[in-house]
């Protein structure tokens, strides 16, 4: 394979217009997707659950894996097994800083029997692939339903508990003193931020959810404190990197994973550039007494 | 004047260890209150009462006449200084708003109230100019105003706070406790703080509840902090010393403690 050819895989815009049209269904999946990775993602940056969501994933995919063999819906199992871990991790009364062994535990665990399964299966090759890799552009119209559908429920109860789930997550001491219960939302965003990981999967694989649902909201949190704002930057730049990487797999052979995990990069990357130049010129925001005096 | 918290008969176990018994207290409204001992004798449990996080067992313990309840709109509560994570994503005028209305269901729909009593409360402890700074970037004392600020986002009639000037400088505790006093004063809320020393706070000071060795003594500070009393309290000889209107013990029996007298010793030869 030449460098031409590989190019070509990778990006391809023939017939472009026509694609685009197939492909509406996959678009506006990624763009809930993008939605829901972003609001939910800001919160897995407070909590700081980041490995949380890794290992929620890894045991997700082992439940789709499951429901492959045995013939069952695969969204279902895969919805299965990632919200047993998050409540798993929940109940285990997860801060990830002091959990992150139990987490490591459960990883490989999850990981390990998802093989297995797929080892065990007798159908498609791509089949498989596609739990790990993502499979989006085959998404159709009933499909797009029930995602809307469930992003929509998981959104609205992240709407609810908004206030008290922020105060909780950034100042814990002092929200259980103020009559916030604490520890039911823990529970209850566990169970959210599962199944936000099994809608997930489906878009950029059980190994690539961490794209999704943590690095637009940590690319955000680099470069602003202020809460509205960091919310819509992480929805901006996680939608721009599902959207845009669907839009730039189109053409190519292979799957949309690769376009959204480097998207999701490089908004990252540029993110942290500003805030290092920031950082450099001593912004922070302080109104110094000098500046004040006329 | 009619107390706002009282407490009836309270006992307080944690399995044989009894931290103390029979406590009957009364506090006033606008009474700086000041809860003194050593570190286990159950003055951080003596607030978990009054915030209704802590069962007590046996007795009853009631604020503005009601039984304790968590979360009590009657109470701000400042918690024990403990710095934030250099990268918490809440800017000083978020953590502020988390005392106004961050414990309320749903999310902010109208901005413009909140953001006009947070003017307000960093105006008031003097931290307005570092309003839109990450918390994280700010160092103890600064984050300690804001503590403050937070607290009074509701006035409360109680103000509950937990060793709020520990780790800061002698510059930031005055600040801080005088901001303390400021409110008990000006809005008559009754303040109990708890702290294990006692001079960066004695000049506003009305009473103390001294816990130590499962027993109590409460009284003015001249009552409680005699050489008799502490001695009769700790079971053996303790030495307080008054100088320049500060207040030294020297000879607390247990090894934390000794640690806090020399400090004091040291800040009174400062003072």
């Amino acid at each position: 394979m030449d460098a031409d050819s590989i190019l070509g895989a990778i990006f391809n815009f023939e017939n472009y217009g026509e694609l685009l049209v197939l492909v509406q269904n996959s678009i506006w999946a990624g763009a809930i997707l993008g939605l829901l990775g972003g609001l939910v993602g800001t919160f897995v940056m407070k909590r700081d659950l980041a490995f949380a969501v890794h290992g929620i994933s890894e045991l997700s995919f082992a439940g789709a894996a499951f429901a492959l063999l045995v013939g069952a819906d695969v969204v279902f199992g895969s919805l299965i097994g990632s919200v047993a871990a998050a409540l798993l991790l929940g109940l285990m009364g997860v801060r990830a800083r002091d959990k992150n062994s139990t987490i490591g535990v459960i990883m490989p665990f999850g990981l390990g029997l998802g093989i297995l399964f797929l080892s065990l299966y007798q159908g498609r090759a791509a089949n498989k692939f596609g739990l790990l890799t993502g499979q989006i552009v085959s998404v159709d119209t009933v499909q797009l339903q029930a995602l809307a559908g469930t992003a929509v429920v998981v959104m609205l109860v992240l709407l609810a508990i908004w206030r008290p789930l922020n105060f909780a997550s950034v100042d814990p001491e002092l929200a259980e003193a103020r009559g916030v219960p604490v520890r039911t939302l823990a529970l209850v965003f566990m169970v959210l931020l599962g199944v936000s990981v099994a809608l997930s999967i489906q878009v950029v694989g059980a190994l690539l959810v961490l794209a999704l649902l943590i690095t637009p909201a940590a690319a955000a949190l680099r470069v602003t404190s202020s809460p509205v704002a960091a919310v819509v930057l992480s929805v901006v730049f996680a939608v721009t990197a599902t959207v845009g990487g669907i839009l730039l797999a189109l053409g190519g052979r292979i799957p949309i994973s690769p376009y959204v995990t480097t998207l999701s990069f490089l908004i990252y990357v540029v993110c942290r550039v500003i805030s290092s130049v920031r950082a450099a010129r001593g912004i922070n925001g302080r109104v110094l007494t000098a500046s004040r005096q006329p | 004047m009619k107390s706002v918290v009282s407490l009836n008969k309270a006992c307080l176990k944690f399995g044989q260890r009894t931290l103390w018994e029979d406590l009957d207290l009364e506090i006033r409204p606008g009474e700086f209150f000041a809860v003194l001992g050593p570190n286990g004798s159950g003055k951080t449990s003596f607030l978990k009462v009054l915030l209704g996080l802590q069962k007590l067992h046996s007795g009853q313990a009631s604020l503005g006449g009601r039984p304790v309840e968590r979360g009590s709109s009657l109470i701000g509560y400042i918690p024990q200084q403990k710095s934030f994570p250099q990268d918490t994503p809440m800017r000083a005028r978020d953590l502020v708003a988390l005392g106004v209305d961050g414990h309320r269901w749903g999310v902010r729909l109208s901005a413009g109230k909140t953001n006009r009593s947070v003017d307000q409360l960093l105006e008031l402890v003097g931290a307005s100019d570092y309003a839109k700074v990450p918390v994280g970037q700010l160092s103890g004392g600064e984050q300690q105003r804001l503590r403050v600020a937070q607290a009074l986002a509701t006035d409360p009639q109680v103000l509950l706070c937990d060793e709020p000037l520990l780790s800061l400088d002698l510059h930031h505790q005055q600040a801080v406790s005088a901001l303390i006093s400021k409110q008990s004063r000006e809005h008559n809320s009754a303040v109990v703080f708890v702290t294990h020393e006692i001079n960066p706070i004695i000049e506003y000071v009305d009473r103390i509840l001294y816990l130590a060795g499962g027993r109590f003594r409460v009284g003015t500070p001249e009552e409680v902090m005699t050489t008799e009393v502490l001695s009769d309290l700790y079971g053996s000889h303790v030495e307080v010393i008054h100088a320049n209107g500060r207040i030294i013990v020297v000879g607390l029996p247990d090894a934390t403690t000794h640690h806090h007298a020399a400090a004091d010793a040291l800040a009174g030869e400062v003072a």
